[in-house]
């Protein structure tokens, strides 16, 4: 049972330790707090890989509260793994990297999103929720003298109360019809139940307004641009990632435990066929919108809905390709998008500006940085040898493994329309003059360290995929 | 086990091309030398492959195999038969003499190369490919590179245009066939990339599978080859230039450095027709029977519309552009055709087309180096102080008319001579017009070659003969030494595959026999 709970038990530690150091050491030191954090994150991943690996069946704890299979654990190394590198990025901000309070808040939530990832009942999954959300929306407005970053912290507890109490009526109304709050108990009281269909139906799609918000799926993906652009750099690429991660692990694990097909394999027809409407919808709005940005973060922002969109094609499909497809597509997203927003986070550090116009020239200011940006785009774009070409292809073929060939269509010509506008921020940093060209661009060493991981992360998985593939699919080889 | 020398030759740029990157930038003079090395060695292997395939055996040879995502039945799968070894040769070539034309390239010349042999490195792995993941793989390596190298070392004028463009059509092009591929790869119900056991599974009927559609109240039953064949096709067949997906195609020739437009033309270009040819129709035979005549039609408006377009421009680089698009329409007129003179004439077409093409090309890029300028009307008397150019040009020009005794006439003879005949060819089992067509459609494409004749004279004339301007006197000067050198391997390798057609012609054969036993004929 210790086991099964590894990773959260030694994120508390970790967070324990923060909050005590951060006390007794003096401010001057408190940057080394981020050190402190990224190692945690190393440690425990260690650990847990080592130790804390579920077997072949899975366990329930707590009275079936928790569950300790592979989709649990690979989510959680996921959350993980992006709690360290956003730490490294967060060092040497000036407003983030020595306050104590920023590495506990990202520990806390990190708590969260693992136990989102193991909640298998619908009590724990609320309070795993929140206990992700309450501290990302503190961060989202960490910066109390930036006006935009104090909105965006506002606007994210505003649409996450929201969605969170449209959630949790879903969930009452569950209960109500199935008389058990556990989710791999709920299809069978469901189906015993005396009021199934529509109701069933239509408060699943309750809970899927709560999910789809964490994820940033079309219509409940306002939020996202102004919070991206808002929240430090830093936060936004755990934002974007950790947290949309966690968010599909309880997705793809409520949807197919407790909504499963007629034949008790993959899930509700109906409920497919809104999650594939909906997927293409996002897909098509996030990448269409990402063409008019100028600021970039506003552009990364529309392309991860855009990229949740894929990777809801993945979910729908919910065969078991589909779903190692979205958990692996999952995994080359943590590393691309974390690699795209560090070098967002150096370049807004130095430049000042987010605006895309101000990376003009900057591969003569920093050739490095500029490489880095081109890996992590073009990993975005579908590109090989990189992690995000293998990941855009298994998604599509889950979608035509699953006759769904018009959403695959639509798949692909949309990951044109993204090859167009993450070029355009690449012509930008390798074609365009500017006249700050002499000013070099300081990368410090923690960035430096993590801007080399997630590198050399993207092109692995891009060129050697076997070991990756085996944990994705053993995370989804958990549903079925 | 055996040396892996396809591996070997496809990695090879892609490792050069990462030492280069090592390199101190200012070091110009050592990286121009590692890339020639690299180059060189290329080519020697890859002519190794040519002279070393045994024809007497045919089949896939020097294959290797070595899993990447079991799982899923990926695995890295190379070899070589009588169509893909001429190409592999030809890559080696035009890889060498481009980088022999773009000694003098002093902006960032290590990353120029670096991204030159990444590119080669992707066509090789395209050109190589048994499986069809791992073409995909290697396609979208070859195509991205293209990007930056127009948009950073090209003509300053239309380079960001026209490399967008060029990117936008190759990946639309690229993810549609993809999408074709994912359907074959779960319909033949084998689990696997390999092409060769999809191949088989489709010749023992995996792909007889009926579609029914119900479009405004017609209901249309095509069978899974017929759907699938045009969109899989023409997904590649746009980086082979085809009619009405072409345009892209000059616009980036243009646009490009010299080096750049060599492979872009030369290689990248048969690229695409030899994925269509592998992935379009050696899978999906029927598809291609069904939809043989609208190929025809768009393969004939590529040679005859390519050739007049070329007939009328007044910029020496877009006449080459088009006259590109017009002699890739012979490639596709000789697949479409589906008859077997027309299958060994595209294949001997794609490498000629290529070497010509590259050589045009450079002696484009020679003289616009000197003189600055590009309009035709405004240049003249080159000969006099660029011999070599002028007469390495006219050889190509002599190729491109499909003079006897250049490579073209090998290659363009084949070409016509299957389309004549290809209403009796025996895999041509849909035939649907009367039987005078077929020498109709020979005779309408053969008119092209008068066209060719046409446009390639004028500019013999106009550029390197006549007076020289005034505003010339003086700054032309004569070629390097490695111009020279590149200029004259080009034209070589023309007239000799001219002379002895037995360099290439049978070991094409071997090729076309084993695709024309996918369409069951013998």
């Amino acid at each position: 049972m210790i086991l099964a709970l590894l990773p959260e038990i030694l994120l508390l530690v970790l967070a324990g330790l923060v909050l005590v150091l951060d006390m007794f050491w003096k401010d001057d030191r408190d940057r080394n707090l981020g050190w402190l954090t990224a190692g945690g994150a190393l440690v425990i991943l260690l650990v847990s890989w080592l130790a804390g690996r579920p077997g072949e069946e899975p366990i329930q704890i707590w009275g079936g509260m928790v569950r300790h299979d592979w989709l649990a654990f690979v989510f959680k190394s996921i959350a993980i793994f992006g709690m360290g590198v956003t730490a490294l990025f967060s060092m040497d901000r000036p407003d983030l990297g020595k306050k104590g309070e920023y590495y506990i808040l990202l520990v806390i939530s990190t708590i969260g999103m693992a136990l989102m990832a193991a909640s298998a009942d619908l009590i724990m999954l609320f309070l795993a929720i929140e206990t992700t959300s309450i501290p990302l929306y503190v961060l989202a407005g960490f910066i109390k003298t930036d006006d935009r970053s104090t909105e965006a912290g506002f606007k994210y507890l505003l649409f996450g109360a929201m969605t969170s109490s449209v959630m949790l009526y879903g969930f009452s109304l569950l209960y109500g019809f199935a008389g058990t709050s556990d989710l791999y108990r709920l299809a069978q009281g469901l189906a015993s139940g005396s009021l199934t269909g529509m109701p069933v139906i239509a408060s699943a799609l309750l809970v899927l307004v709560g999910f789809g918000f964490k994820v940033a799926v079309v219509p409940f993906h306002f939020w996202v641009p102004d919070v991206y652009e808002g929240s430090p750099t830093p936060v936004t690429g755990f934002l974007s990632t950790a947290s949309k991660a966690a968010g599909f692990a309880v997705l793809v694990r409520v949807l197919l435990a407790a909504f499963p097909g007629s034949f008790g394999e993959g899930m509700d027809a109906s409920l497919a066929s809104v999650l594939a409407a909906l997927a293409a919808v996002t897909m098509t709005l996030g990448n269409t919108i990402a063409l008019a940005q100028s600021n970039i973060k506003r552009l990364l922002a529309y392309s991860s809905i855009a990229h949740a969109g894929y990777i809801l094609m993945g979910v729908v499909a919910a065969t078991e390709l589909g779903i190692t497809s979205a958990v692996f597509y999952l995994i080359a997203y943590l590393l691309t998008n974390l690699a795209a927003f560090g070098v967002v986070a150096i370049a807004g550090r130095v430049v000042g500006s987010d605006e895309i116009a101000a990376y003009a020239g900057m591969s003569r200011r920093s050739s490095g940085l500029s490489l880095v940006l081109l890996v992590a785009f073009l990993s975005l774009a579908g590109v090989p040898p990189l992690a995000g070409f293998i990941a855009k292809i298994w998604v599509f073929a889950a979608a035509v493994e699953a006759d769904l060939v018009w959403l695959a269509f639509v798949g692909v010509l949309n990951a044109i329309i993204g090859v167009y506008y993450y070029l355009i921020v690449l012509k930008v940093v390798y074609l365009h003059r500017s006249d700050k060209e002499d000013q070099p661009v300081m990368v410090t060493r923690p960035e430096r360290l993590a801007l080399g991981i997630l590198t050399f992360g993207i092109l692995l998985i891009g060129t050697i995929f076997a070991p990756w593939w085996g944990f994705a699919d053993a995370a989804a080889a958990a549903l079925f | 086990m055996d040396f892996p020398i396809l591996s070997v030759i496809v990695f090879t740029p892609l490792i050069a091309g990462v030492l280069l990157l090592m390199v101190p930038g200012e070091r110009k003079d050592e990286i121009r030398v590692g890339a020639l090395g690299a180059a060189g060695f290329a080519l020697l292997l890859s002519l190794w492959v040519y002279f070393g395939y045994d024809k007497g055996a045919g089949g896939y040879q020097f294959v290797e195999q070595y899993q990447w995502l079991p799982a899923l039945g990926i695995s890295y799968y190379a070899g070589v038969d009588g169509m893909n070894a001429p190409l592999v040769l030809l890559t080696g070539i035009v890889m060498f003499t481009g980088v022999l034309i773009s000694w003098n390239i002093d902006d960032r010349p290590r990353e120029f190369f670096a991204f030159l042999f990444i590119l080669a490195t992707g066509v090789f792995g395209v050109f190589v490919a048994l499986d069809m993941f791992m073409l995909f793989f290697f396609y979208e390596i070859a195509v991205f590179p293209m990007y930056l190298l127009i948009a950073i070392w090209g003509w300053k004028q239309t380079r960001e245009y026209a490399a967008m463009k060029l990117t936008l059509f190759l990946f639309i092009g690229s993810v549609i066939s993809l999408v074709g591929a994912l359907a074959m790869y779960f319909t033949s119900g084998e689990s696997t990339f390999d092409m060769l056991k999809i191949a088989e599974a489709a010749q023992a009927g995996a792909f007889d599978i009926q579609y029914s559609f119900n479009i405004l109240g017609r209901t249309f039953t095509p069978t899974f080859q017929e759907f699938w064949f045009p969109l899989v096709f023409l997904g590649f067949a746009v980086l082979g230039g085809i009619f009405p997906f072409h345009n892209w195609s000059p616009d980036g020739h243009v646009a490009a450095p010299t080096a750049v437009s060599m492979f872009h033309a030369g290689v990248l270009m048969k690229l695409g027709a030899f994925a269509a040819l592998r992935v379009g129709m050696m899978l999906l035979p029927e598809g291609a029977q069904a939809w043989m005549p609208a190929l025809i039609f768009f393969a004939l408006v590529n040679v005859v519309y390519g050739a007049f377009i070329a007939m009328v421009q007044t910029d020496f680089k877009y006449v080459i552009g088009y006259s590109s698009v017009s002699h890739m329409g012979l490639v596709m007129l000789g697949l479409a055709s589906l008859s077997r003179n027309g299958f060994i004439g595209a294949g001997v077409q794609m490498f000629s087309h290529g070497v010509m093409t590259a050589l045009f090309f450079a002696a484009v890029g020679m003289v616009y180096d000197r003189a600055h300028t590009r309009d035709i009307p405004r240049l003249g008397g080159m000969a006099l102080k660029m011999p070599i150019v002028a007469v390495a040009f006219i050889i190509g020009g002599l190729v491109s008319m499909g003079m006897p005794g250049f490579s073209g006439f090998v290659a363009e003879f084949p070409i016509f001579m299957g389309v004549w005949t290809m209403a009796s060819s025996p895999i041509n089992v849909h035939w649907p017009f009367a039987g005078w067509v077929a020498p109709l459609i020979a005779i309408v494409g053969a008119i092209s070659i008068v066209v060719t004749a046409a446009y390639i004279i004028r500019i013999v004339r106009r550029v390197f003969f006549g007076p020289m301007p005034a505003e010339f006197e003086g700054h032309i000067t004569e070629t390097t030494a490695l111009d020279k050198v590149a200029l004259v391997i080009l034209a070589a390798i023309l007239v000799l595959l001219g002379v002895f057609p037995s360099l290439m012609v049978p070991l094409v054969e071997t090729g076309v026999d084993s695709v024309m036993l996918l369409f069951g004929g013998a």
